[in-house]
């Protein structure tokens, strides 16, 4: 495969965080490193489980097949292999996977010789994962909170898991998170929307500066933030997307038993009228 | 956590710009503290493992319902004795309970003395020395609802099952249960069709708190009651053919929803399995048990409740003059089964249904004479005692 002129420079061997030079090596465009390896590793072995899961199932519809937590009765201890254990395996192996990527996203910065903003953006997504799947069970003392691994096994339980709180649209964590969601997404639209139109130029034109794409945004909000701050802002709202929805779940069950709606009865209290 | 207590810690942060700081974070976290509860919880499954068919409840909050929700001591039961005379035979006018013996008979009032009136005693329902006159509105009433006590526990045991109920499932030791509720013309606004708050959008302390719809009763707990139809039968539905219901309707249905969990103190998957709310077969049997309550409680609030309007005196009568009715709160508070399901039928068998010579027929009470009110014969106290529970102000208790 061939090599990209500057990529060369970047090809540097070193700054791992672990086990000095051991897997510091790259497979055609590929880095492999230590984490790579350990990434391999769980996610190779979690999907076999997966599809031994599926195998166990009555099923091999893909928006059907469902690998179930333990029943709430077996705690936070282990479960038997088909009534949850396996579950629990997959869950070991999805978080060492996402772990392990993050690991060597900061390994790659390292070499680059850049900030970890990579790896700490993704860490805030395994958060989100993570306090699921566990922090979420351990605070409630059972292994079966976590979701279900399946396509269509894993909604139904959040349609569930929203109702026990008679209505989850009154969670002020999950305000935050659905807005954050939904301005991530208007910010990301805006932004490809402006990049494609100052680069699709006629054929034989430059594309068009960042001066131009600022002109726009002022002539139509009055205000640009600009090429580098569109990122940050981008990075700003994605985070806070991926950080409330894991607050909202956290607080659902272990810090709040009672429907949402009646959370808000602190507003009623207020000295001001009551 | 008490406003005081946030004002001292507030005072002391005049001191300096760290202890500021600190008691910002002092403050902060203390209303966080205020709003939210602390693990551990308890947690019980309801259906397959990781479908999120669970009830978490707080081992708190679930102390204070047990200490709440207790049933009284029982009288000691008077000895049964063969051809004991009848209080029918020995008293004039008793109607209902005219099959039991006399000692029967008067623990009977006695057990109703103290789970309804344990103030005021028997001159709450009965005036002067004639105890066999109808002379307040109270002693007229509380035949209806022994009525209506032996027809719960006769007619409607796929609701009550063999528990049952009594005076005591909804008095609790008061002259009017806690939990009733009246018909609302909604607040006062510009008028207008722009002024219509249809009952939306305030806090709707009967339905969950939500902002939905805060009378769901008048149309689902009373007169002819609206059936719930709301979810479609099939994806994208099509208006006039498989589902006519408005979105208002899913709306009012929600809110009779957040009532009944709300009163039971459980969660929407104590009765369904979200992923299809209508499927009977996906659902739990309690869904059963609660489908039974939307046929019985309609029945109560129209054959029992609301034709006693023209017997209540004013203060005991809705904003729109109506009769005080029943709904899922009023046997249940907070409870999924009315005092732990325990059962206090086995002490009081009188209620199990109607006695010998007894009836369940309605009296015709549009051309009742005026009855007196055993309230107004007291005077007037400063302080309301405990029991005289205002429904508004039982409704603003339930906030604090």
């Amino acid at each position: 495969m061939a090599m990209l002129n500057f990529e060369k420079k970047y090809r540097v061997r070193g700054g791992t965080l672990v086990g000095g030079d051991l897997f510091d090596f790259w497979v055609g465009p590929f880095y492999v490193g230590f984490f790579g390896v350990t990434t391999i590793f769980f996610a190779t072995v979690g999907t076999l489980l997966i599809v031994y899961g599926a195998a166990l199932g009555d099923t091999w519809n893909v928006w059907r097949i469902n690998i179930a937590p333990p029943d709430l009765s077996y705690g936070l201890g282990f479960a038997p292999l088909k009534e949850g254990g396996l579950w629990q395996l997959i869950t070991i192996c999805a978080t060492g996977a996402f772990v392990s990527w993050a690991l060597r996203q900061a390994e790659i910065a390292r070499k680059l010789g850049m900030g970890y903003h990579v790896p700490f953006v993704f860490s805030f997504a395994i958060l989100a994962y993570v306090t699921l799947v566990i922090f979420r069970p351990i605070l409630l003392g059972a292994w079966g909170h976590g979701f279900p691994y399946g396509i269509l096994s894993h909604l139904d339980w959040v349609s569930n898991v929203g109702y026990q709180f008679l209505h989850f649209h009154y969670n002020p964590a999950h305000m935050l998170a659905v807005t954050f969601f939904f301005t991530t997404c208007l910010a990301l639209s805006l932004h490809g929307g402006l990049v494609l139109s100052a680069t699709s130029v006629p054929k034989g034109e430059k594309v068009k500066t960042p001066e131009y794409e600022d002109t726009y945004f002022r002539d139509i909000v009055g205000y640009s933030i600009g090429t580098l701050g569109i990122h940050r802002l981008g990075m700003f709202l994605a985070i806070n997307a991926a950080f409330w929805s894991a607050v909202c779940i956290i607080i659902s069950g272990p810090f709040w038993t009672r429907g949402w709606p009646e959370w808000w009865n602190w507003w009623l209290e207020l000295p001001i009228w009551s | 956590m008490k406003m005081s207590d946030l004002h001292r810690r507030a005072a002391r942060c005049m001191v300096s710009s760290r202890a500021i700081k600190l008691g910002v974070i002092a403050v902060m976290a203390a209303s966080v503290q205020g709003c939210f509860e602390a693990p551990p919880m308890d947690t019980e499954q309801v259906g397959f493992r990781g479908v999120g068919m669970w009830s978490t409840t707080n081992p708190d909050i679930t102390e204070q319902l047990v200490a709440l929700n207790q049933v009284p001591a029982a009288l000691p039961a008077t000895p049964a004795v063969e051809g004991a005379p009848k209080a029918g035979d020995i008293y004039q006018n008793v109607q209902v309970l005219g099959d039991l013996s006399v000692a029967e008979f008067a623990r009977t009032m006695a057990t109703i003395t103290q789970w309804v009136s344990p103030e005021q005693g028997c001159a709450y329902c009965h005036e002067g020395a004639n105890f066999a006159e109808d002379n307040l509105y109270t002693k007229v009433v509380s035949r209806r609802m022994m009525q209506m006590t032996q027809n719960i526990n006769s007619e409607w045991s796929d609701h009550v099952g063999a528990t049952g109920v009594t005076c005591y499932t909804c008095h609790r030791g008061n002259n009017v249960p806690e939990y009733i509720w009246f018909e609302q013309d909604g607040p006062v606004t510009a008028g207008g069709m722009s002024g219509n708050s249809y009952q939306q959008n305030h806090v709707g302390t009967e339905v969950g708190y939500t902002s939905m719809l805060s009378d769901p009763f008048s149309k689902y707990l009373m007169g002819e009651p609206d059936k719930i139809r709301v979810a479609a039968q099939n994806a994208l539905p099509m208006r006039g053919e498989t589902n006519n219901q408005p979105t208002q309707a899913l709306e009012n249905t929600w809110s009779l929803m957040m009532h009944m969990s709300d009163s039971l103190g459980v969660n929407c998957t104590h009765c369904h399995n979200s992923r299809n709310f209508s499927s009977w077969e996906q659902s739990p049997p309690a869904r059963i048990t609660a489908w039974h309550a939307l046929q019985m409680v309609p029945e109560i609030n129209n054959d029992y409740m609301t034709p006693l309007q023209p017997i209540y005196p004013d203060h005991r009568l809705g904003s729109l003059d109506d009769a005080p009715k029943t709904n899922c709160a009023t046997c249940h508070q907070g409870i999924n089964k009315p005092l732990y399901g325990v059962s206090m039928l086995e002490d009081y068998p009188e209620w199990k249904g109607p006695l010998e010579g007894g009836t369940l027929d309605a009296p015709d009470y549009t051309a009742a004479p005026a009855y007196g009110d055993p309230n107004a014969v007291e005077p007037e106290s400063t302080e309301p005692s405990a029991s005289l529970v205002n429904p508004e102000t039982s409704s603003k208790s339930v906030i604090q």
